[in-house]
């Protein structure tokens, strides 16, 4: 059962992440008012990046790059294999980290201030997935995801706070405004493209399926809110998803992006007050 | 069992042998000699306790010993006063005579037998070992620095004679303190670290190497005075100055006011100034005594004092303050660009974490206590060795100097590079530890620890992330580098490296037969605190952040790349060091890290820190020593 | 349709524009134009383009930024060249500093005259342009498979 989720995990990710991303794109165009591109675009996207010539500035980027895959895959396959949430996660800050080195390995002025805004996103985000892991450990018990799935009601009920402050952060995780500050989905932005200005063609492909198996690993968290040991939480827990993925959307759409400093400010405070206070809750009735 | 007056005679020996030798060669055979000496024995040591029982307990009949010590402490009570008078740092002498005459006091007032002197226990024995091989590979590393440091700083006097044999002296004073069972002869040999400590930070005689060697005494002083009364309060409630029955009696008092000298030895705040200030001295002394050893001696103290703190107030307080100093002391690391203020912040920072599990006091808590003094001796060990070559080489050790030091000096960078991983990156050692520690404070319903740990976390991977990412920007600059490091210097470090690495791929061996033991001395019991599948999958994770990258690496090698310049707005001047600026000139670029130096920046978050951990401290100590009277 | 035309993204650059021409190109992303119903996006990276989109004639100081942007562009690629004074030089053809049109520096493969172009214009030129871009890859793949075999 846990090979076949794995399996299935590794294979459809990205296809489930373009798919969403193609979704992405049409909504937030028809909430500019556009009629957007097809809803395969991902894909065309993507077998065009996978054709063009391979350029490069270093020799190191596309190895870099493909350890941020690998083990952005790994995490996400320890997420829905069922084990432990707190390793998934931290292994998560460690393929972040990779595509941070991959950024500043260009030694590139655009690349390089990316790469220093993504380290103050991880610093930002950190904490809320932190204390998540906690908050799951004090709901139930258990840090195993397995465990935490045949739960007799859904975790949402005793920690929403967690929720909400998982939410807030997750628009870091998925690029989205306000919080879009390393690179951006959108095409302008004040650095170029961030730190993934200097990657061309198949490096940037990769990083690309990279976000895909992110996405879906976030949304696989935020699934695990819900599910619990009842067949019909699994239909709940996959329409809560693509809910609070569409929120994730207008979000991105009625936000201008913020400083650095507002990001970092508000994702410390929103942790605090929503999984803080959510988890000292739910340790004090243990 | 008789190797142990060996161990620490060996190390004395040698300390009062080498001022004599002039020659620098000699010197530094006379150095390799030692601290192979010193390596030898403790593991001589380690192999006759193997053989023998679990605890071995020595010594019963020392008064000579005993007396020569008292003799001892008076020679350093001189000896600080003089520099004190020296250098009109009048108020140390208060704390130096106070202590001093409160233990003499102690001792003729209520004198107080001891069934016996020394332990050999697992915990003893593994700092025995810590001190040893990190140690003697420091000093090692220091013959050939010394000569670099002096060629690189005139100015100073060449006191290295002075300076090795304070090394040596240390070692042997780090041997005695471990392995002592009764508190009056630790509470000696804490004090002759102090001391050695001090007289290493002056080292270079400039007016702040003075402050702030003076302000590494009396700080120390404070927590030898602690010490003090906690004997005196032993020796006079409970009749005994043995640790393990101030432990087994919980006696309120003793264990506060010992506590409260772990805590300034291992520089917590509100008394982190000192081991910062410490940076002024020779790298080797830094390594040694703010990273490997000397920090340790407090988080030791607090290790052996953990059962006693285990749902205490004093555990409380204690546990909170190591706390708040791991999540202070890593914000302000993030705003520091000289290399070893950073160590030192990180060192300050970790040691928090240390104490906080000890704090807490249940057997998971020090099951990450101890792997992650381990691990934190021999990476931090590493880092400070590197961080010492590299300013060597370049002359400055500020981490803005060192982008794209991956081209420049390749070894030096893939040292400091498996140092820094070793430090934060999952899965390596330390952040199993965080991680266990994390559940621990959850189960011990701590949340503000959880709180201070989830935060903290995210601040350490941000100082440590952008420093790698500093060395390994490809960054072609045209300046030559010519590598200084001389070989003995790289044969410490390379030592360092492959323990790091062995370290973390045999976690879970060391959990089993070195960790677990312990446990189960400290509190008679140990359960698995990690499961063995769990240490297995750890391994593995190892394993594949090593092998991934490499085999993308190899995956990659054979591809086809046409290279291009970096994208600088289309104004490069044909290579990736130049750029055309508005005048239409050449211009170098120059990038730069982030230190959010407003927000996170010593100058504003220190002031309120120590406020705060003072304020917490003093109303905690109060209430507790006002409630046990 | 082929891969390519499914999804060109362009870099706009500017060499000595009146900015007329450029409005026009930003309002190919206004809601009354949408060019990303075509996948088109305008990306400000050449090492993510595929069409290089150049306004304005060419004079002395943005000559070799443009050679340098045009180099850093992965292959296959394309130039559109948008407006008259990009297509030749227009009314500044013979002023001291302009050396006239992009053709002069690079290879430019669709012309979209006007002053300013119309958006319509543009895309219909880069709509041309993705013709020409499936040849290239044609091409391109071609040459590629030949050196994997030599």
């Amino acid at each position: 059962m846990q090979v076949v989720s794995v399996v299935l995990y590794l294979i459809l990710a990205p296809f489930v992440g373009a798919l969403l991303d193609g979704f992405d794109r049409i909504i937030s165009a028809r909430m500019q008012g556009r009629k957007g591109p097809p809803l395969l675009q991902p894909f065309y996207d993507l077998a065009k990046l996978f054709s063009k010539q391979m350029l490069a500035v270093n020799s190191v980027q596309m190895l870099l790059n493909l350890s941020y895959l690998v083990f952005l895959a790994v995490a996400g396959a320890m997420l829905f294999a069922g084990a432990d949430i707190l390793m998934s996660l931290f292994i998560l800050s460690t393929a972040d980290m990779f595509l941070v080195m991959a950024a500043s390995s260009d030694s590139s002025p655009f690349s390089t201030l990316g790469a220093g805004r993504e380290m103050i996103q991880i610093m930002a985000y950190e904490p809320m997935t932190l204390l998540l892991a906690v908050g799951f450990y004090l709901a139930t018990g258990s840090f195993q995801v397995i465990d935490i799935i045949r739960m007799p009601y859904s975790t949402v009920l005793t920690m929403p706070g967690f929720l909400i402050g998982f939410f807030f952060v997750m628009a870091i995780k998925l690029r989205k405004s306000p919080f879009d500050l390393s690179t951006s989905h959108h095409a302008h932005q004040e650095l170029v493209k961030g730190l993934t200005t200097e990657m061309a063609g198949p490096t940037f492909a990769i990083m690309n399926i990279a976000e895909y198996y992110e996405m879906t690993l976030m949304l696989g968290i935020v699934a695990l809110f819900f599910i619990n040991e009842n067949w019909w939480s699994w239909p709940i827990a996959i329409i809560a998803c693509l809910f609070v993925f569409f929120l994730e959307i207008l979000w991105d759409n009625v936000c201008a992006r913020v400083k650095w400093r507002t990001l970092l400010d508000s994702c410390w405070v929103v942790t605090l007050l929503s999984g803080g206070l959510n988890g000292l809750i739910l340790m004090l009735i243990r | 069992m008789g190797v142990i007056p060996v161990l620490i005679l060996w190390p004395a020996l040698i300390a009062l042998l080498i001022p004599f030798l002039k020659q620098s060669k000699v010197r530094g055979i006379a150095v390799y000699v030692g601290a192979g000496g010193v390596m030898i024995l403790a593991l001589t040591l380690l192999i006759s306790w193997l053989s023998g029982g679990q605890t071995v307990n020595l010594y019963q009949q020392t008064e000579l010993i005993d007396h020569l010590m008292l003799a001892g402490e008076l020679v350093l009570m001189v000896l600080i006063v003089y520099l004190s008078i020296k250098h009109r740092k009048y108020p140390v002498i208060l704390l130096s005579v106070g202590q001093t005459g409160l233990l003499l006091w102690s001792e003729t007032v209520q004198p107080v037998e001891s069934p016996y002197h020394m332990t050999v226990d697992c915990l003893a024995m593994l700092m025995c070992i810590i001190v040893a091989f990190v140690g003697g590979l420091i000093c090692i590393y220091a013959v050939g620095y010394m000569k670099g440091y002096h060629k690189h700083h005139t100015e100073y006097q060449d006191r290295s004679g002075f300076f090795f044999s304070m090394l040596f002296l240390f070692l042997a004073a780090m041997f005695g303190l471990v392995l002592s069972a009764n508190l009056v002869w630790m509470y000696f040999f804490w004090e002759v670290t102090s001391v050695i400590s001090f007289l290493l930070i002056g080292y270079t005689r400039t007016e702040e190497a003075v402050n702030n060697s003076f302000r590494a005494l009396w700080m120390n002083l404070l927590g030898g005075l602690g010490f003090a009364i906690g004997i005196a309060v032993a020796a006079g409630t409970l009749g005994s100055v043995q640790l393990v029955d101030v432990v087994a009696a919980g006696a309120v008092i003793p264990v506060a006011m010992l506590a409260f000298a772990g805590l300034t030895k291992s520089a917590q705040l509100p008394f982190s100034s000192w081991l910062l200030g410490a940076m002024v001295a020779p790298t080797p002394s830094s390594a040694l005594l703010h990273s490997a050893t000397m920090v340790k001696a407090g988080v030791y103290l607090l290790i052996r004092l953990s059962p006693a703190l285990c749902n205490t107030m004093t555990g409380m307080t204690v546990a909170f303050i190591g706390g708040f100093t791991f999540i202070a002391a890593s914000m302000m690391a993030i705003a520091q660009n000289d290399g070893k203020k950073v160590l030192a912040f990180s060192t300050i920072s970790n040691l928090g974490l240390i104490v906080a599990c000890a704090g807490i006091g249940v057997e998971e808590t020090i099951w990450a206590a101890i792997l992650l003094m381990i691990f934190h001796s021999v990476s931090k060990s590493m880092l400070f060795q590197a961080v010492g070559s590299i300013e060597n080489t370049m002359g400055s050790r500020d981490i803005e100097s060192m982008h794209g030091l991956l081209l420049r000096l390749p070894r030096l960078t893939y040292i400091m590079g498996i140092g820094i991983a070793g430090m934060y990156l999952a899965p390596f050692g330390m952040l199993i530890s965080k991680w266990v520690a994390l559940k621990a404070f959850v189960d011990a319903d701590n949340y503000l620890l959880v709180i201070f740990l989830a935060y903290g976390s995210a601040t350490t991977m941000l100082y440590w992330t952008k420093w790698l990412s500093k060395l390994v920007s490809l960054h072609h600059t045209k300046e030559p580098v010519h590598d200084v490091t001389l070989p003995d210097q790289y044969l410490s470090m390379y030592v360092h490296s492959a323990a790091t690495l062995l370290l973390c791929l045999l976690f879970p061996l060391v959990s089993t037969y070195v960790v677990d033991p312990m446990i189960v001395q400290l509190f008679g019991s140990a359960h698995e605190v990690l499961s063995m599948s769990v240490l297995t999958t750890m391994a593995i994770m190892l394993v594949s952040v090593i092998f991934v990258p490499s085999l993308m690496f190899l995956l990659t090698r054979a591809t086809h790349r046409d290279y291009v310049p970096i994208y600088m707005g289309g104004i490069n001047e044909g290579d990736n060091t130049y750029f055309t600026n508005s005048f239409g000139e050449p211009e170098h670029l120059y990038l730069s890290n982030w230190y959010l130096r407003f927000e996170f920046g010593m100058r504003r978050l220190m002031r309120p820190s120590v406020i705060i951990s003072s304020g917490v401290l003093i109303v905690m100590l109060c209430v507790i020593v006002g409630g046990a009277v | 349709m082929a891969k390519l035309a499914k999804s060109p993204w362009l870099l706009h650059y500017d060499a000595s524009s009146c900015n007329g021409c450029d409005i026009e190109v930003l309002d190919c992303t206004t809601p009354r134009y949408d060019i990303e119903r075509f996948g088109i996006i305008n990306t400000g990276d050449p090492f993510q383009a595929d069409i290089l989109l150049i306004t304005g004639g060419i004079n002395n100081q943005c000559e070799s930024v443009v050679r340098q942007l045009y180099s850093q562009m992965p292959d296959p690629k394309v130039v559109v060249a948008v407006g008259i004074c990009a297509c030749t030089g227009g009314v500044f053809k013979d002023c001291y500093n302009i050396k006239g049109g992009v053709d002069t520096v690079i290879p430019v493969d669709v012309y979209v005259p006007g002053c300013a172009a119309r958006p319509q214009a543009i895309i219909d030129g880069v709509v041309k342009a993705l013709e020409i871009l499936e040849q290239k890859r044609k091409a391109y793949s071609e040459k590629q498979e030949q050196d994997s075999r030599a």
